[in-house]
Parts: C-alpha cells; structure tokens; sequence
C-alpha cells in the first residue's frame, strides 16, 4: 500500500503498519502535507500548516520505532489540533483576530501529552471565533467547508477539526466541546466524536470559553480511534483544579464486547422535538440495529429537555463575558491605541479585535449578570441546570446510556443561518443538555440522510465517566452498519 | 421586552465594548429576541432547587498540591506577546485622568 493510499486507513491501522515496519511517519506525514497543500485551500480546514515540525517529529518517530522503541498506538500518527490548544512557539488564535499573533510561551496539557505519545502535530484548525458557533462561519478568517458539499457548513465550533478527519487529512484532531461542539460537526462531517465527562480531559492551556461547559474531546474516523485518543490525553492535571482524579479505563479493553445486554434509553422528547424526518428515519434505523444486536430499548422521560438551550444561552455567555475580559490590549494580542487613556483603550481594542457573535454573547452575558439581573438569569439557569441532570440520574436507573439524534438536521448551508443568531442557537437542542449535566457524549455516523446524501450522526450520552460504555455501544453499531462512503464533495483516496 | 437604546449603551460600557451605532441597533434586536426567548424558564418552579455551582461532583475535584515554589515562566516570556512594555512591566496609556 503507498502512503498516500495510507491515508485512507484509521489510526490503529496505521499504528500497526507503523509498528510492522511497512511504512515510515515520515512517508506518511508526506503525503498528508501533501494533500493538505492540494485540497486545503478549497476546505479551510487548517490555519496555519506547521510542516517542518510535523516533519522532524516523524523523523524522531521513525528513529525511535527503528530502535525498538515506539511508545504505543499514537507514535509517528499525524495530527491536529483546533486552534483552541495552546501549542509551545506556534501561533494559537482561537479563530479571532484579538489573538493574531500570539505565539504561546507553553504547551496545553493535551499538547504535551500527545507529544510525549509521539504524534506528529501537522498544524492548527479552524473554529468558531472563541468556539461561538454551530456552522464555523464565526471564524475571523475564512470560513470551512463540509467534504460532502463544499456549499454546506461542516458544523461548529471545531469545523476544521472534524474536516480534517473527514477529508483524510489527519488521523485524528482534538477538538472542544462547549454545547455541542465537537459532536455536532462530528455528525455534520460523518465522523467520530466524542464530549467526555466534564473533569476528565484537563483544560491547561485551552483558551476558555464557558468553564462550567467547556471538555476537550477527540475527533476521528473510528471509534477505536477516539478512544486511543482520549486515553491517551485522558487524566488528572495538577494544574486544572476541575480534572478528575478518578483513573483512567482503559477504553479498547472492553471495546469489542458488543451491545448485547445493554439498555438503551430512548427519550420520549427526543424524536418529537424538530427533528427532521430523514434524520429520525437513519436514527430509528439505528436503534433497531442495537435491538438486532441483543440490546433493550427503554422508553425514558428527559422532561426538561425543552428548557436547555434557554439555560445554556445564559450561563455560556455569562461565564464566557467574564473569561473573555482578559483581552484588553495588555499582555497580549491586539492593542488599539486610544488616545483618551487606558479605558478608551480597552474599548477600541476590544472594537477591532472581536467578531460579531463574541461581541453578541458578551454583551447578553454582561446583561444577564448585571445588578439586578443575575437572581432571574444566570441563578435560575443554574437551578435548571440541577433540573436536567436529574432527568439524567433518575433515567440511568432504567437504562445504561441515552440514544438519540445529534443534531435535528444534517449539514445546512453556509449562509443559511447567519444573519438569525437565535436560530443558530436551536441547532444545539440535543448537544448543550450533555454540557449543562457534566456528562460523557459520544456522536458517530448512523448512515447517510435518505435524499440529501449526507451524513446523520447518532448520539449516545452516559453515566459520568462511563465513557468505556460509549465506547463499546459505539462500536457494535459501527460494525453493524455498512461504512460510509468517502465524502464525496472532495478527490478521494481509497477507503 | 425589548431593550432600550440606552440600556443595549450601558451594557457595552459594562463590557468595555465600544459599539458602532449600528451594532448597538442589530445587537438591541437581537439580544431582545434572546431574553424573549429565555422567559421560557420562568414556566418552572426552582423556589426549591440547589443552583449547579460546580459541574464536577464533590470529591471528584483533583486534590490541592503542596503550595511550594516551582519553576515558572521568565519574566521575558511571559512579556513576549505584550503590545507594549518596560523593563519587566505591562506598559499601559495613562490610567488616571
């Protein structure tokens, strides 16, 4: 197999060709520099390609894996990373143009961790400015477009991460998951995503956006592949005070054991809430196949699930008005002389430097937690918040996991939602209630919509920290159903 | 409820934002539309629910490490991104009026 057909197969077969001796990181991080340079331009995907780098780290892969000493599945496997992790010397953005320029004196604990995994990092993804977005329009740079159908978003706010997975131009990304975040474009691009329990991915060094919400979360082509990943990123962080202690599973050990015995919880909300009919049909498809496979399904209630994506549009932007305050011109990024002093200064500054959905949610966050304010908006969203993750805790009484749609549609068109923020926000319905309940999410393909051909992503949320179960549910559907086709908005390489 | 011109002002003063009158116009629309939209909480009776202050349960937190000194960033890194500076300060525009 030549490297360039190489980048068709997953990680952890690449891995093992890797291992075997049969193709050097070297060739190939060549041929996704390669087809980065060729397709790239016409995607978004990327930022900033970092191709000396991804270059030296595969030569350092390739001497190690030639003494006898590859340090496991991610060793010499090209990466990449949404623009959200801070990286050592490179520039990191956030997709905004406040951060232009600013170039990390430190690497975010997921950053090291790969590193020391020995991952080839090839660059830097688009997003969402600040990761606001369901579409990655938001982006103050270009926008990103979905490998189905270049006319279509590829989701948000870690468009380019699922892209770029999707377009075979990495073998995996990691991404960030606020609302919604990695999983929506997940299903959007018809690849794997998943948003672990909040605690348990470690957040130095990730640029903030709403903290009670924000989970790092990986990106790939399989599920075996976004497990890999997350253990190898998984696990607890002296310097984030929010990562769990709780050790970590291993999460191929039990990968293949299949979904027989498992209860399914189907929310009787769900399916009934907007979802598009195609979109119901290939998830219904899909809960049927889990009952082929020997799994039970459990009517459950989650009857606050219409409140969500009120309390998350209250407490996102509140807490993302108060991460947001540390661009002010000062220590780094843009400045914008004022020439009345320091407090005209901060305005200017923050005039230029932020887009229009940055701009929306600090000032509907800054309303919700003025005087006066913050008892009827962020307080009581908070209580609501209590409320959904009790429908949770009393549904994993009867059931093991959640099963549901991702999103209520497929991929929409860029444009399509732009100019209606309150729209945008709907999109989330089925994502934010995983956020505001702490609770592990896992997207991945659940065939292609009926008439638009895109893909439909299937949703299965569970017990905090049962990510292992995501996991292996996940699995048994993917070796279920047939795989999908390669994006085909896109030149392909074999699958 | 929509909010007035002048309220949609005083928050962006809040907020450190400087917005163009246009932006003050689209935004007072829009972010009136939002808080229509969140009235839809006020269906629910919370007079008897705890708020979620923290989104990891008690215990899970990581534990707090000896409070010692550590190597950190050098003064010259940590200023290496400032838009402007002094010997080992920030440098600002003048503060006081």
């Amino acid at each position: 197999m030549s490297a360039a057909d190489l980048l068709g197969a997953s990680l952890l077969e690449l891995s093992r060709v890797l291992a075997a001796g049969e193709a050097s990181s070297r060739e190939v991080t060549e041929a996704a520099l390669a087809r980065i340079e060729r397709l790239d331009p016409k995607l978004g995907a990327f930022l900033e390609v970092t191709a000396e780098e991804a270059r030296r780290e595969a030569d350092a892969a390739d001497a190690r894996a030639r003494r006898g000493e590859r340090r496991g599945p991610l060793d010499g496997v090209p990466l990449a990373l949404k623009d959200i992790f801070l990286t050592r010397g490179v520039e990191t953005t956030a997709g905004s143009r406040i951060l232009e320029g600013f170039v990390p004196p430190y690497d975010a604990t997921v950053v090291e961790r790969l590193k020391a995994a020995g991952a080839v990092l090839l660059g830097k993804l688009n997003m969402d400015e600040f990761a606001m977005g369901s579409s990655n329009e938001n982006s103050a740079f270009f926008p990103c477009h979905n490998p189905w159908d270049l006319a279509r978003t590829p989701g948000g706010s870690s468009g380019g991460s699922a892209a770029a997975v999707a377009a075979r131009l990495a073998f995996g990304t990691l991404g960030t998951d606020t609302g919604g975040s990695v999983r929506e474009p997940a299903a959007f691009c018809g690849v794997v995503g998943l948003k672990p329990t909040y605690g348990r991915v470690s957040r130095y060094g990730v640029i903030a956006f709403a903290s009670s919400l924000d989970q790092v979360g990986p990106l790939a082509r399989t599920v075996a592949d976004a497990a890999a990943l997350l253990g190898a990123v998984a696990g607890r962080d002296e310097r984030d005070m929010t990562s769990s202690a709780r050790p970590v599973d291993d999460y191929l050990a039990r990968i293949e054991d299949g979904a027989r015995g498992l209860r399914i919880g189907v929310p009787r909300e769900w399916l009934e809430a907007g979802v598009e009919a195609g979109v119901a049909e290939r998830v219904r498809e899909a809960l049927a196949a889990y009952e082929r496979l020997g799994a039970s399904l459990v009517e459950i209630s989650l009857p606050h699930t219409k409140y969500g994506i009120a309390a998350y549009y209250l407490i996102a932007p509140a807490e993302a008005s108060s991460n947001l305050a540390r661009y002010d011109g000062v220590r780094y990024g843009l400045r914008v002389k004022g020439d009345q002093g320091l407090r005209e200064m901060y305005g200017e500054t923050r005039r230029a430097g932020f887009g229009q959905e940055p701009k929306r949610r600090i000032m509907l966050g800054t309303y919700a937690l003025s005087a006066g304010y913050y008892d009827a908006y962020y307080l009581r969203a908070q209580k609501v918040r209590t409320l959904l993750r009790q429908d949770f805790d009393r549904a994993f009484e009867r059931c093991d996991l959640v099963a549901g749609p991702v999103a209520p549609t497929v991929a929409f068109r860029l444009g399509e939602k732009v100019d209606d923020p309150l729209q945008m926000y709907l999109a989330d319905v089925f994502t934010v209630t995983c956020n505001l309940a702490a609770l592990p999410g896992l997207a991945l393909p659940c065939g292609l919509h009926p008439r638009e051909g895109l893909p439909v992503g299937l949703q299965l949320i569970g017990r905090p920290f049962d990510e292992a179960t995501l996991f292996r549910a996940g699995r048994a559907l993917e070796r279920e159903l047939p795989a999908l086709p390669p994006p085909k908005g896109l030149e392909r390489v074999a699958p | 409820m929509p909010l007035s011109k002048d309220e949609v002002h005083r928050i962006a003063e809040l907020a450190r934002l400087k917005l163009s009158e246009e932006e003050e116009r689209v935004f007072g629309g829009q972010l009136s539309a939002i808080l229509d939209y969140v009235e839809l909480l006020k269906e629910l009776d919370v007079s008897a629910v705890l708020p979620m202050t923290h989104a990891l349960a008690a215990g899970e937190a990581a534990p707090l490490r000896e409070d010692a000194v550590r190597p950190s960033l050098s003064a010259d890194e940590a200023l290496a991104n400032a838009p402007a500076r002094e010997g080992t300060c920030f440098k600002v525009p003048r503060i006081i009026e």
